[in-house]
């Protein structure tokens, strides 16, 4: 079970015509692909679309119902690749991911399957991660559109207009033959809202069918000759549907262009809202949408039609292009457009605007003021909209950090010390949870190159040299990838450096989604394939598996690893389950016991105030959200005093940490026991009192 | 007529207080109240502890006008906020350095608590940022600000902190909706709604009393705790003690010889704690002019009570077999009144502090031999003794009883050469620089904690003190021991010091 269940929320997909929908963007989006009649479904997670990936698996009994496939693939290049049977057969498929990181996975795939073009359509939902709570470098989808030819919307951040697109693209798809991408942004993606129902749709074209009547033709198979036939195809025939399509059915809007207004805004469809506040505060629009100034919303902002550039930009002395992220494509073809037509509208765009970051409301309304004062829109006079009061500074940053009890905290604190023990390690990190290896307090690994390239990215360190470099990798990149990338290329390129695999069972930074280690019994599914016994296959010999939360006996295999005389890579499986997934899975069990009256014994840990002398050595090593400060109770020390507060789940770390490292007495595990038996009292009571003669 | 805009509401939380159930509830009680609602949030990876932001916009149906439908945004907008909740007293100053407080329109709802930072928690000793520094810029920044401590009020309620919140937004009376439909959503929910019910209306009468009698910067006092410890005052002194003290020593610093002395005789005897008051009338004779305010007196008496109650084993020992130790804990634990609690100890304590309780020659001759050294370290592995137990606890108590003997241990005899080097080089300089002479008090500071910690403290100390000579004349002598003693107590590691003492003049640094 992932982190989030929406098994309530998937009964809505069941909805039919004109019932009223309300939910998550996400959520919306599915509604649409059963409403479009979709024939199989797969994906990868990652945020902001992990969830949309939980709702797929949690609705597979609705989905199985209508005859859909879903599939939870491999990595964005499976997912890429299953749009394949939509090349020959007229099915439709949709696939989803975090973009451009799984995008950049899914390019080969993508690349072949716009190349051969589709028949059936062809859906890549892509959670844009840009701008504030994304976790990957700052790029654009954009530039993966126009390099293979794939058709790229990005709706107004509405439900009802992200259903329209979702229904629109496959059609669109079909009628140019090409993949078709739906860009959403992290906002959109959690939106709520609602939308007026259609009812769902069993695929007109089944993969059984075309099982049994298979198809295929050579013009569409990635070989010469029919590569450069297909490249042809795509400007000579698909190209000009795209664009025959998007106007004829109107996908792009437009607003207030019955205003006699000497400028205008061009704009991408997922800004539109953050644009229309701008302009209402700027008073030249009300909450409803009624604009003084005229608006070209784009949602398609691949392929642009010129001739609606044109149009808009007539009677216009100057338009605002106003297109998040760089470089700044739409505004360059748009100066093309106007150079060949001799259009001589101005185009504002990156300027008044910044070239880099995310286009926040304070930046759009900053750049529209901007730009309609140069243009005599509004005062030039620039009226401050933050006060000019105080703000408040030092406000500490708050880093994202690995859970209380998480079992990964152990393994970095004893590769800290053991970074004391024997200098600082070359280490090459990777994404995951385990990234946060990279921040205070561990400040361990120097780059991160992937998902599950962290042996990879140790790749080069692999010359004779008396301290081996280490590499670390997550359970879910492991199987992403990182067993051929990673672990199968340092067998054969004889690395002899040391990769520690991170075994927590699930993909747990995304989710808590299951991967093919996961232990669960997965309902049609196959897990419990065991990282070993693959790492083995690929022919690796020298392989440990440790307990994270035993530092003892991890930091003795990870000196083993680092100085055995064993050439060739080491693997270090590190296990331990993510503490939030098996809280998830164990706290209900507990609880149930407790109220049935059962004997149950609660492990917590603590510290003594008075033993603690406030160095926080013990935070450094562990930085458990659980293990924090308080004001020292003692009148003579300032420093504040380690504390341990009431969201510890007993995991043990503290005190492992306090003996590897030789830390301090401080603490201590307190057992409680809970519905004790008669034993534990009359033994309790014998101790107490004894006790109680002593003190 | 006022042209209709929506009401726009941001909650800044931390990952794991549920931002997300109390959004999920705004939206429904929002759609009871007749209101389109549209709401947001950018989780990402920050919803693994990091800060999370949530947004909503609701606007009056009976505002849109036949099917129109408001446009609303995804994100808040600088001056554009009616409502910011912060869950967490620095969220709230996050929400204020992003501009989104206004004095213009927006009420402001924070809980007074603290949830640090890793950064702070990390700090070698003090690394908080001041609360009360904020509370006088959210005052000045908010158009309503109300205060209340949500982890508090969650926890006497039994309940979580999203209720609370969801019960502070009620509360604060900005959104005209009914106390039903917020009811309507928490009941909707299904999940623990009794204990949200009763949460909910925790958070919403603290919300309303905080209106009534507005936060102010005296709720951000430290606030002092109790320890266990043995009653450290000036009344509970013996008589000659206390005497002593008050014929001796000035007023002003009655009260701190009085903890100081206390604390001394509870770890030792009455003789130690006359020690200590006869090391100070030492340190007091040195005072500068003015007597009323005896500065370094003051900063020496607080340094060497901490010193002269240098944590041994026997310390260690003794304070984890104090009466009333088990109720305390049984408190910090929420052990029910039927649970029984068993506690173990974690103590580890190295060859270098066996030796240490080892009388001087024989703890030396041990440390000095390889061989004995690795013999007593097999015994030193990691101990848990639980002190539940008949046998671990009196194990303990009878290690504490061992501090009769201290004064005969290798540890006391160094400690004791230390405080007296340390105190001969403060009376040395008081004369002449009596402001390097109260920076170089403080400086013991740097030595605390146990085994390692213990080692890099005193090594940074020795140091630093060794550069005091050096500096004495320079006139920027007190300043530079200062930024010193702060560059030892920036990392672990002495780089910063090692920058610091690289920055001295060459005379000084040699």
């Amino acid at each position: 079970m992932a982190e989030r269940s929406f098994a309530k929320e998937v009964q809505s997909l069941r909805l039919s015509a004109g019932a009223e929908f309300e939910g998550e963007g996400i959520l919306a989006v599915t509604k649409a692909l059963l409403q479009s009649g979709v024939g199989y479904v797969g994906g990868y997670q990652g945020a902001p679309i992990s969830h949309l990936m939980d709702v797929l698996a949690d609705a597979s009994a609705i989905l199985s119902d209508l005859g859909v496939r879903f599939e939870s693939s491999a990595s964005e290049a499976t997912a890429a690749a299953m749009l394949a049977a939509s090349v020959n057969y007229p099915i439709r498929g949709a696939v989803t991911w975090k973009s451009t990181v799984g995008t950049n996975v899914a390019s080969d795939a993508l690349s072949n399957l716009a190349s051969a073009g589709v028949i059936g359509g062809a859906l890549i939902v892509l959670g844009e991660d840009y701008g504030e709570g994304a976790s990957i470098m700052q790029e654009r989808t954009h530039a993966f559109a126009m390099k293979s030819q794939m058709w790229l919307l990005d709706p107004r951040p509405n439900l009802p207009c992200i259903v329209q697109a979702v229904e629109q693209g496959f059609e669109l798809s079909e009628a140019s033959n090409s993949p078709v991408m739906l860009m959403l942004r992290i906002r959109a993606c959690h939106v709520v809202g609602r939308f007026r129902a259609k009812d769902n749709r069993r695929p007109a074209f089944t993969l059984q069918q075309a099982m049994d009547h298979p198809s295929r033709t050579f013009d569409k198979i990635i070989l010469p000759p029919s590569t450069y036939a297909q490249e042809r195809a795509k400007v000579e025939q698909r190209w000009p549907a795209a664009v025959k399509f998007i106007r004829d059915r109107k996908l792009n809007e437009y607003f207030g262009t019955d205003n006699a207004c000497d400028v205008g805004i061009v704009l991408q469809g997922g800004l539109y809202n953050t644009v229309l506040r701008a302009l209402e505060r700027l008073g030249l629009a009300d909450v409803f949408g009624a604009t003084k100034i005229p608006l070209y919303v784009l949602n398609v902002t691949y392929p642009l039609l010129p001739e609606e550039f044109t149009t808009f930009a007539a009677g216009k002395r100057a338009i605002l292009i106003i297109e998040e992220g760089q470089p700044e494509f739409i505004e360059q073809a748009a100066s093309l457009f106007f150079r060949q037509a001799d259009v001589q509208t101005r185009i504002v765009g990156k300027g008044p605007l910044p070239m880099a970051g995310e286009y926040t409301g304070a930046v759009v309304i900053a750049g529209i003021r901007k730009f309609l004062a140069e243009f005599g829109r509004l005062p030039a006079a620039d009226i401050p909209l933050l006060p000019a009061a105080m703000l408040a500074r030092n406000v500490p940053v708050r880093p994202s950090g690995l859970c209380t009890g998480c079992p990964e905290r152990p393994l970095f604190a004893s590769m800290k010390l053991l970074a004391r023990e024997m200098g600082p390690m070359q280490v090459s990190a990777d994404i995951g949870c385990h990234s946060f290896s990279t921040l205070p307090p561990f400040d361990l690994g120097g780059t991160i190159m992937g998902y599950g390239l962290g042996a990879a990215g140790g790749a080069s360190f692999n010359v004779p040299n008396p301290r081996r470099a280490l590499s670390m990798m997550g359970d879910g990149g492991f199987w992403h990838n990182g067993l051929t990338s990673g672990i199968g290329n340092a067998v054969f390129n004889r690395h002899d450096g040391v990769t520690i695999i991170v075994d927590n069972g699930y993909s747990a930074a995304t989710g808590g989604q299951y991967i093919p280690s996961s232990s669960a019994e997965i309902k049609g599914r196959r897990g419990r394939n065991r990282i070993e016994a693959a790492v083995r296959g690929v022919g690796v010999e020298w392989v440990r598996t440790i307990r994270t939360y035993d530092m003892k006996q991890t930091m003795s295999v990870l000196r083993e690893a680092l100085l055995t005389k064993f050439t060739g890579p080491k693997i270090v499986i590190a296990e331990g389950e993510c503490q939030l997934s098996r809280q998830r899975r164990v706290a209900p069990a507990i609880k149930a016991l407790i109220g049935a009256g059962r004997r149950v014994v609660r492990e917590r840990f603590g510290i003594d105030s008075e033993v603690c002398t406030g160095d926080h050595s013990c935070i450094r090593l562990s930085g458990c959200p659980s293990l924090t400060v308080k004001s020292n109770p003692d009148p003579l020390r300032r420093d504040p005093v380690a504390h341990v507060d009431n969201s510890c789940v007993g995991c043990g770390v503290c005190g492992e940490v306090a003996h590897a490292a030789v830390l301090c007495p401080s603490f201590y595990r307190a057992d409680v026991i809970v519905n004790p038996s008669t034993w534990d009292r009359l033994k309790a009571r014998l101790r107490s009192t004894v006790i109680g003669w002593l003190a | 007529m006022k042209r209709p805009r929506p009401i726009t509401l941001t909650i800044a939380a931390l990952g794991g207080q549920g931002g997300g159930v109390v959004t999920d509830w705004l939206v429904v009680a929002a759609r009871k109240a007749g209101y389109f609602v549209q709401a947001t949030s950018v989780p990402g990876v920050a919803q693994r502890t990091g800060a999370t932001i949530y947004y909503l916009e609701f606007f009056a149906r009976a505002d849109a006008p036949g099917t129109q439908e408001p446009v609303m945004a995804l994100m808040p907008n600088p001056g554009d906020v009616d409502i910011v909740v912060a869950s967490e007293w620095m969220e709230a100053g996050r929400a204020i350095n992003r501009g989104l407080v206004t004095k213009e329109r927006t009420t402001l709802i924070a809980s007074t608590h603290r949830d640090y930072t890793i950064g702070e928690k990390m700090a070698l000793g003090e690394g908080r940022v001041s609360s009360r520094e904020l509370f006088e810029i959210a005052a000045a920044t908010a158009a309503k600000l109300i205060g209340f401590d949500m982890a508090q009020v969650a926890d006497a309620a039994g309940g979580r902190i999203s209720a609370v919140i969801f019960g502070g937004i009620a509360g604060a009376g900005v959104l005209p909706w009914q106390l039903e439909d917020y009811h309507h959503a928490i009941r909707e929910s299904g999940v623990g709604v009794e204990a949200s019910l009763s949460a909910f209306e925790a958070g919403r009468q603290a919300a309303v009393a905080a209106q009534a009698k507005p936060l102010s910067a005296s709720a951000f006092a430290e606030n002092q705790g109790i320890i266990d410890a043995a009653d450290y005052r000036l009344e509970a002194l013996s008589r000659p003690l206390r005497e002593r003290i008050q014929e001796r020593f000035p007023a002003a610093l009655h009260e701190l010889l009085g903890m100081g002395a206390a604390r001394l005789s509870d770890y030792q005897d009455d003789a130690y704690a006359a020690l200590f008051l006869h090391r100070l009338e030492r340190v007091l004779a040195r005072e500068a002019a003015k007597p009323a305010e005896p500065k370094l007196t003051a900063a020496t008496a607080r340094a060497l009570a901490l010193w002269m109650s240098f944590e041994d084993v026997m310390r260690v020992a003794q304070v984890k077999t104090r009466r009333g130790r088990a109720e305390r804990i049984r408190r910090e634990v929420r052990a029910g009144p039927n649970d029984l609690v068993q506690v173990r100890e974690f103590v580890k304590p190295r060859v270098e502090e066996i030796c240490g309780t080892l009388p001087v020659g024989l703890g030396r001759r041990i440390l000095a031999s390889t061989h004995a050294r690795r013999w007593l370290g097999r015994l030193t592995a990691g101990r848990r003794i639980s002190t539940s137990t008949i046998s671990g606890f009196a194990l303990l108590k009878g290690i504490a009883a061992l501090r009769r003997l201290r004064r005969v241990t290798l540890r006391f005899h160094t400690e004791n050469q230390r405080i007296e080097a340390w105190l001969v080089q403060i009376k040395q300089f008081a004369p002449r620089d009596y402001g390097l002479a109260v920076e170089l008090a403080e400086c013991q500071t740097l030595v605390k904690g146990y085994g390692d910690t213990h080692e890099r403290g005193w090594s940074a100390f020795s140091r630093i003190s060794a550069l005091a000579t050096r500096l004495a004349g320079d006139p920027q002598a007190a300043r530079r021991l200062r930024e010193l003693r702060e560059a030892a107590l920036a990392d672990d590691s002495g780089a910063q010091l090692q920058r610091a003492v690289s920055l001295l003049p060459p005379s000084h640094a040699a």
